[in-house]
């Protein structure tokens, strides 16, 4: 009786381990398991399918010696700094004029966020058109009589990227202004009551006290937009598909088609384990600080 | 306009306080109409192109309203249009995507509520850390597991297959579905789940008679956010699946791609219209709860 008492009492102490146990298991596998697999590929030779020959850091030195992957590094950071820039710049700027008592909040806050429903596949169809030069805003533009018009970013190799960043700003900044306008809800209105009794004006008490107090949302948009700028594959793919030339490739869409287009799945891997580091480089020191903020609070 | 402004600056100080108000107004609302514009018009270019036919297009602006209004380009996306070599049209994709996303959505936002129910009400030692460790792989870039994914899938028998797509989409799901419960059963009291225990009940009865009740706004999100990016994904779908055995980004990015004859816009915008609406459908109804709840998870952290 005692002993199956204490046994079954046990059993209770452990059941929630053991319920959560495989949901562990699988992103054990799936993550960091999967993660070192590719490791280790970046290490050998491996070209259409896997080899597990140690070759060192061979692949790595081919990675940096292909101009393609330089284009796809520099084009990162051109994008992601943009892309992050305007985002955040225009979603706060909306979230601020969106919180002064509008009339039609709801429909215009359901307007700023549709773009977020749509995938990048469909985005990047539609973008597609409207800057095609022979059909899209160039042609619009000339037809209504400025004929000198020019808009063909799209085919020109020196500024097909910033195609991208205004497909992807369209597509993102909406969700940086519903996340900065729960920020703005959040704050405690007698601080600003406060404020305005001081004499203080509107703007400086939004940059002097609103604009600091949502530095954790500043933070969440940050690290949910450069994680939406890391993983823009399918946005370049629909909208220029890398091109023209190499124009606008990626790290993501320069791994996709080493891997399985070009028969490099070594130098592909490579260039993973180097996604994966600038990732680690951002999202580690935010997770770290998260999780000890918690067992502090 | 600016020159109307800069006039009614200038008298400003004539003004009374009321319309000073007023101008101030504009100001606030001149901008928001001006981006509500610019939010809209892709919508409104892809809906009034699918709309004509093509002759229209290639001879007339790209903005305007149809003058003929045909949904010949809606018909041949949904079952003429040709993936690859077969003229199937988006349909048996769109049935795919709903195949695969239906038991992913279910699935992980099952194990995310389970999950976070444990991390937040049974903690033991090491749940931070293992918190830790499934946070991370909402983060991972997806290139760093392709490969081993697809070797994977390839040994389990599931390569190129809607029950791989699923497996895939829960197994990195649960990272997100995971985040999402434990930060909304963090705000939960304590004293909840103490009273049942005292009331005597275990476990699963109080995940399920206490905790699940309550959860309904965070059990939305996850819904949401789960079916969005199941629908919306193209990677893992173009990278493990071929054929028609696709889900629907990768047949509609077939559609658009392809390079030979008349580039057929309608009939690529119709396709595009097609893959969007289920999500948007969803935004429109459920959209406001979604806001409501990923912010303040996401927010206040």
């Amino acid at each position: 009786m005692n002993a199956a008492k204490s046994f079954s009492s046990r059993l209770a102490g452990w059941l929630p381990r053991i319920v959560v146990a495989p949901s562990l298991l699988v992103v054990i596998v799936t993550v960091y398991l999967f993660i070192l697999w590719t490791g280790v590929i970046s290490f050998t030779s491996s070209k259409f399918v896997p080899v597990y020959d140690f070759v060192g850091l061979e692949q790595f030195v081919r990675l940096w010696a292909t101009p393609r992957w330089h284009t796809a590094v520099a084009n990162l950071f051109i994008f992601s700094a943009l892309f992050l820039l305007l985002s955040t710049g225009i979603g706060l700027l909306m979230a601020i004029l969106l919180d002064q008592n509008i009339r039609s909040e709801g429909f215009l806050r359901a307007v700023y966020l549709y773009p977020m429903a749509l995938s990048f596949i469909v985005t990047g169809t539609a973008w597609k058109w409207i800057m095609n030069p022979g059909l899209g805003i160039q042609k619009v533009v000339n037809d209504l009589g400025w004929t000198g018009f020019t808009f063909d970013w799209i085919t020109d190799p020196n500024m097909a990227i910033y195609t991208v960043v205004i497909a992807g700003v369209w597509q993102s900044s909406g969700f940086a202004m519903a996340i900065f306008l729960a920020g703005l809800r959040g704050i405690d209105n007698s601080v600003i009551k406060a404020a305005q009794i001081e004499g203080a004006s509107l703007p400086l008490i939004y940059r002097q006290i609103i604009i600091p107090m949502l530095r954790p949302a500043m933070l969440s948009v940050i690290v949910l937009l450069s994680y939406i700028a890391i993983k823009s594959f399918d946005l370049v793919l629909a909208l220029t598909n890398g091109g023209p030339g190499s124009a606008t490739e990626l790290p993501s869409t320069f791994m996709f088609s080493a891997t399985f287009r070009r028969n490099q799945m070594g130098v592909g891997a490579a260039s993973a384990i180097m996604m994966l580091m600038t990732v680690a480089a951002i999202i580690i020191p935010y997770l770290y600080s998260e999780l000890r903020e918690r067992n502090n609070g | 306009m600016a020159n109307a402004l800069s006039q009614q600056t200038q008298i400003g100080d004539a003004l009374s306080q009321k319309n000073r108000m007023r101008l101030g107004r504009l100001f606030i609302y001149g901008p928001l109409a001006v981006m509500a514009v610019l939010y809209l018009m892709p919508l409104w270019v892809m809906v009034v192109t699918s709309l004509k036919p093509l002759d229209e297009i290639y001879g007339g602006s790209f903005i305007g309203p149809p003058q003929t209004v045909t949904l010949d380009a809606w018909r041949a996306a949904w079952s003429e249009a040709c993936i690859g070599t077969e003229c199937t049209g988006l349909k048996p994709y769109f049935v795919n995507s709903l195949l695969m996303v239906i038991p992913a959505v279910v699935l992980s936002t099952g194990i995310g509520a389970i999950n976070g129910y444990i991390l937040t009400k049974w903690r033991f030692p090491g749940a931070n850390f293992v918190f830790g460790l499934l946070l991370f792989g909402c983060f991972l870039p997806y290139q760093a597991i392709l490969i081993p994914m697809a070797r994977t899938l390839g040994l389990l028998g599931l390569a190129g297959s809607i029950p791989g797509l699923v497996f895939v989409h829960v197994a990195y799901g649960i990272c997100f579905t995971t985040l999402f419960f434990r930060n909304f059963f963090v705000s939960l009291p304590d004293e909840l789940t103490k009273a049942a225990m005292v009331d005597g009940a275990g476990f699963f009865r109080i995940f399920w008679s206490v905790i699940l009740p309550t959860s309904i706004p965070i059990i939305v999100v996850s819904c949401i956010w789960q079916f969005t990016q199941i629908w919306n994904d193209f990677l893992f779908g173009v990278s493990f699946t071929s054929g028609g055995n696709s889900p629907i980004t990768v047949a509609l990015n077939n559609i658009v791609n392809v390079t030979t004859g008349r580039k057929q816009y309608n009939v690529d915008m119709a396709a595009a219209m097609i893959a969007a609406i289920p999500t948007l459908l969803v935004y429109i109804i459920a959209g406001r709860y979604f806001v409501r709840g990923l912010t303040a998870g996401a927010v206040k952290g």
